[in-house]
């Protein structure tokens, strides 16, 4: 394709995203405004779940645990979306912003897949009595974990860098399944894990001084995300052209 | 202090909800700080390697001009 065309075509849609060089203006752009708006969302959201926001009738103050456990079960099924996505988009137009994207993703989505499944255990045990059950939404999420640990696994696994990207990317599309049955695994299957009280059809089921305190930290969260990502994908760029330099890397995973 | 102290025993509750908020805590600032600080190696390195090399220098500068 012709310079003007390739130019002509990447202006009419999102694929100019994944060019590296208006990726990392973009991102440069974005970082403080993300950073300045985690700050202000995480201190008024922390102030409201810890404080302003009321215990509730039945589980006392271990509600306040659902402020964090919430928004950590959300981001680790979206990053895992943005994953997947990033990884179709390398697998069939060949963006590499999509795999080098993914792969820095990855640590940030176990990090809330885990912390999903420990507050929700610190949870459990004072509610339901225990720390742990397999239940299908706690089975199907730690299923999740392994998918993220398996993905980072195998992106490392090869000496050929090239390799690994295509089997890790091919592994998180396969896994995308898991996220349909994680979304209705409260509604097929009636165990102990209550069904979705803000994502559903009508009102949320919970009242505004909760779904204050919730929406906050879920957006502190979001951008918390973006902000990781934005280090992690530069940190990634880097990486590749210091190995196009022949030069090892000296600065970890 | 009365306040404070039934504030930190958070209704009785206090041994599952603050290893929540902190076990957040450690576990997010962890990966931010690692990230961050991967960054900055990362950054050096190829900072000192331009140093380095003229020849490589001048190439990156033309990239860094070009993007």
């Amino acid at each position: 394709m012709s310079r003007a065309a390739t130019t002509a075509s990447e202006s009419r849609s999102l694929h100019r995203f994944a060019n590296p060089a208006r990726f990392l203006r973009a991102a440069d752009a974005v970082y403080p405004w993300a950073l300045a708006g985690l700050v202000v969302s995480l201190g008024i959201g922390l102030f409201l779940a810890l404080f302003a926001s009321p215990p509730d009738y039945q589980q006392g103050d271990t509600v306040r645990i659902m402020y964090v456990h919430v928004p950590s079960a959300w981001m680790a099924l979206f990053v895992y979306a943005s994953m997947a996505a990033g990884s179709a988009s390398y697998l069939i137009w060949r963006h590499p912003l999509g795999v080098i994207t993914a792969k820095a993703a990855a640590p940030v989505g176990a990090a809330f897949t885990f912390l999903a499944l420990a507050t929700g255990s610190l949870w459990g045990k004072p509610m339901w009595g225990t720390w742990w059950v397999w239940d299908a939404r706690l089975t199907s999420v730690l299923i999740l974990f392994f998918l993220y640990l398996g993905y980072i696994a195998l992106m490392n696994a090869f000496e050929n860098a090239e390799r690994g990207q295509k089997a890790a990317s091919l592994l998180c599309l396969v896994g995308v399944i898991n996220l349909p049955i994680i979304k209705f695994s409260v509604d097929w299957w009636n165990t102990l894990h209550q069904p979705a009280s803000v994502s559903r059809i009508g009102t949320p089921a919970i009242h505004e001084s909760m779904l204050w305190p919730l929406g906050l930290m879920a957006l502190a969260f979001t951008l918390y995300f973006i902000v990781v990502l934005i280090l992690r994908t530069k940190s990634e760029m880097l990486n590749a052209r210091l190995r196009a330099l022949g030069v090892a890397d000296l600065g970890g995973r | 202090m009365e306040a404070l102290l039934a504030f930190l025993d958070m209704g009785g509750y206090a041994a599952f909800v603050w290893p929540c908020f902190g076990l957040a805590a450690a576990v997010m600032i962890y990966l931010f700080v690692a990230s961050r600080r991967e960054l900055k190696a990362r950054e050096a390195r190829l900072e000192a390697l331009r140093a380095a090399s003229p020849r490589r220098r001048s190439g990156a500068a033309q990239r860094e001009a070009a993007s």
